[in-house]
């Protein structure tokens, strides 16, 4: 019996530890209730019937969940769609990702929207089981799985590259002491770009300008230490701002929050740029002032575009590319502090528009 | 004791843990605020033929996972790093048998081969730390898990290609994919060919533990290390080859998918499942049949999890509440059991006794 309690002590510390990094991003002091009203509960339209399936992280991440929220709020509001949402959990594999699609379609959900581009490979296999229903993968790539294209398939994909350019052409023309920072959840396909997107962004204003890259995690699986840990983000970019660097870019969902906290307590001066969403409008007041900009990436728009086209019967199967020319990526405003060099931002993004400026996506091409 | 009265004493412990986690899992449910019916009716639902191949599919990688702990523990050895091994192990496997060195069905044996070898050795470290340097193993498996998931992604970034968001190893050669069972012709999941994997390891895990010279010393080691040693186990070796063997097991939880779905190890590889393999291992108590059990109750509880959300609009993490609380309510509820067996056999005992010394002196009163 000694032995069997051993064990159970074991796995009980052990299953504490991994409680305590779920609830580690909970916390956050940020002031938002942003998972509190569920529009899904009380929705009664006639328009389409909406099956969102998100992310690891969910609701309440304040970060790509819950912008897609933002844009399933609003066809709620205009389309009178009616909607019902599914949440992912970290036992997840694609078998389980492809039952939950599955369970949603046969729920008379349609369209049926997943959020994360692990949704891929399950939404290219029951898109092909359910011709009936239209499927579309927020960041995804399923389109390219199928051997022969699907009807009623979309991916939703972004040119975050392009955001994060701009964002870096502010930081490169506001920092005073010729030395900025980035802060990301994890290298790879994901975060890459706007670490490539922001570098060169930085560079094409002077490239004597000294870029800090810090990443929160080596893990591609730690979800939870990348994208849901404000201790790491505000660690990292406390050390970036004592090192002298006074502008820090954040592309790591919720453990940007960390970022922002780090930027307030260093103090005048300092600024941080958000991501994703206006992080400026969601920030608490002694934050506001720090956050210089945010690199937009309108998932609510795509959420939206997709319920919309999908009621006007207009909605083409295949990728469909979210960038500057559509207004899927950009940069934000709200604060001010970037009025007087808006002019300069909006030059560098037309030339993004016509095809001058080409923006690397992969850190390692970035010059 | 009868044979009835033993058979339920046996079975009192699990399902006395099962009713209180119920009870906890509804409590929590009731003061959330969320539909306690809707959660019952969802769980105790009849699992589709789609469902019920999930769930056994599930079952075969939990159970391997379980068997791997097990061995550990069998000695007072308590390998937590199974999660390292197996996703460092399947890495290699993937990259290994994407690689096609070898042709056909030579590639799918080198790369279990593989799996294992790799398994193996990175369990070992921390046997021969514990064995050269007295490091606890506790320690150095959960220190080891962490760098496992970095070593991998920093692997993966070397040899993998990358599709949309995702990176992935190249993709297994047609001709060394291992086939599906196709258990009902109206599911789209099928059985992976290498779940049955399973049930030889469970043989040989039986047969090693009570029929073979290794298996006694394991088991002596693991009921008394300095009784062990007084009949002649080397139980610095014994560390070392449970280590080894249990790593080797471990290095088989990642591959029945591998070979048989996914074709490669990346971004949508299933993690957590060496962990929950310790759960269910400790529900088994660490025997091949209770682990089969328990591998089979957890595999039935994530799949009817996934749909919860969607069918009663109740979150899938209270599922593994549930499970939590069933772990720990097993540990006390064996324990209570066990106190209750001890007083029964007692009583018995002394009845029997007391039996005996009166009836001596009712026959001198006789006489």
């Amino acid at each position: 019996m000694r032995r069997f309690s051993k064990i159970a002590a074991v796995t009980l510390v052990g299953a504490l530890a991994l409680a305590g990094c779920g609830s580690s991003g909970g916390s956050s002091n940020s002031g938002v209730k942003s998972a509190s009203n569920d529009v899904c509960k009380t929705a009664k339209g006639d328009g389409p019937k909406v099956g969102v399936a998100y992310d690891v992280g969910g609701r309440g991440d304040q970060s790509f969940n819950d912008s897609a929220y933002k844009g399933l709020t609003k066809a709620v509001k205009e389309l009178k769609a009616t909607c019902i949402e599914a949440k992912a959990t970290t036992s997840d594999n694609d078998t389980t990702r492809a039952e939950r699609l599955r369970t949603l379609a046969e729920g008379g959900f349609n369209p049926v929207i997943a959020i994360g581009y692990l949704y891929s490979p399950a939404a290219a296999k029951v898109a092909a089981e359910m011709p009936d229903t239209s499927f579309a993968v927020v960041d995804g790539f399923s389109t390219t799985l199928p051997k022969t294209p699907l009807k009623n398939l979309n991916d939703l994909s972004f040119q975050a590259n392009e955001g994060s350019y701009l964002v870096g052409v502010a930081a490169a023309l506001k920092t005073k002491v010729k030395h900025v920072g980035f802060v990301g959840g994890v290298p790879g396909p994901v975060i890459g770009p706007f670490e490539a997107g922001f570098r060169s962004g930085v560079a094409s204003v002077d490239p004597s300008i000294k870029v800090d890259v810090q990443y929160l995690t080596q893990d591609d699986k730690d979800a939870q230490a990348a994208y849901e840990n404000p201790p790491g983000g505000k660690d990292a970019a406390s050390a970036m701002y004592e090192g002298g660097a006074d502008i820090v870019f954040h592309a790591a969902g919720k453990s940007g929050l960390g970022v922002f906290q780090a930027a307030a307590a260093a103090g005048d001066g300092k600024w941080a740029i958000g991501v994703d969403s206006d992080q400026y409008l969601s920030a608490p007041k002694d934050q506001k002032p720090h956050i210089l900009t945010s690199a937009l990436k309108r998932v609510d728009t795509s959420v939206f575009d997709e319920v919309k086209t999908f009621q006007d019967k207009s909605l083409k199967p295949g990728f469909v590319s979210y960038n500057l020319k559509n207004d899927g990526v950009g940069y934000a405003k709200s604060g001010g502090f970037v009025d007087d060099i808006s002019a300069k931002i909006d030059a560098a993004a037309d030339k993004i528009k016509s095809g001058e400026i080409v923006v690397p996506s992969d850190p390692a091409k970035v010059k | 004791m009868s044979l009835a009265r033993r058979i339920l004493l046996a079975l009192a412990a699990p399902v006395l843990a099962f009713v209180v986690a119920g009870a906890v899992a509804s409590l929590v449910l009731l003061i959330s605020g969320d539909d306690v019916g809707g959660f019952w009716s969802v769980m105790f639902s009849m699992p589709r033929h789609r469902n019920i191949v999930s769930i056994l599919n599930t079952t075969a990688v939990l159970y391997l996972s379980g068997v791997a702990a097990a061995i550990g523990f069998r000695m007072n050895l308590f390998n937590i790093g199974v999660e390292g091994q197996y996703r460092l192990a399947a890495f290699a496997a993937g990259a290994f048998a994407g690689a096609a060195w070898l042709p056909g069905w030579l590639n799918t044996i080198a790369a279990i081969v593989v799996a294992m070898v790799v398994g193996a050795l990175w369990a070992a470290v921390a046997g021969l730390l514990r064995v050269t340097r007295g490091v606890s193993e506790v320690i150095s498996t959960i220190m080891l898990n962490a760098i496992a998931g970095s070593l991998v992604t920093y692997l993966l970034a070397k040899v993998a290609l990358t599709t949309g968001n995702s990176r992935n190893t190249r993709p297994i050669p047609e001709g060394s994919r291992v086939g599906t069972v196709k258990l009902f012709s109206d599911s789209p999941t099928e059985v992976y060919g290498l779940s049955l994997v399973a049930i030889v390891v469970g043989v040989g895990f039986w047969v090693l533990l009570n029929r073979t010279r290794f298996g006694f010393d394991l088991r002596a080691s693991g009921a008394s290390e300095s009784a062990a040693v007084a009949s002649g186990v080397d139980v610095r070796k014994m560390v070392v080859a449970a280590m080894l063997l249990s790593g080797a097991v471990a290095g088989l939880v990642g591959l029945p998918s591998m070979f048989s779905d996914s074709y490669s190890y990346g971004s949508a590889f299933q993690t957590g499942l060496g962990f929950t393999g310790i759960a269910v291992a400790l529900l088994g108590r660490n025997n091949p049949v209770g682990i089969a059990f328990g591998a089979l109750i957890f595999a039935f509880l994530s799949e009817q999890a996934t749909l919860l959300n969607i069918l009663a609009g109740v979150s899938p993490d209270i599922v593994d509440v549930t499970q939590g609380v069933i772990v720990l309510a097993v540990v006390v509820a064996y324990e209570i059991v066990r106190r209750y067996r001890v007083r029964l056999e007692q009583a018995q005992v002394a009845g029997e006794l007391a039996g005996q010394r009166r009836t001596p002196l009712l026959t001198e009163e006789r006489n």
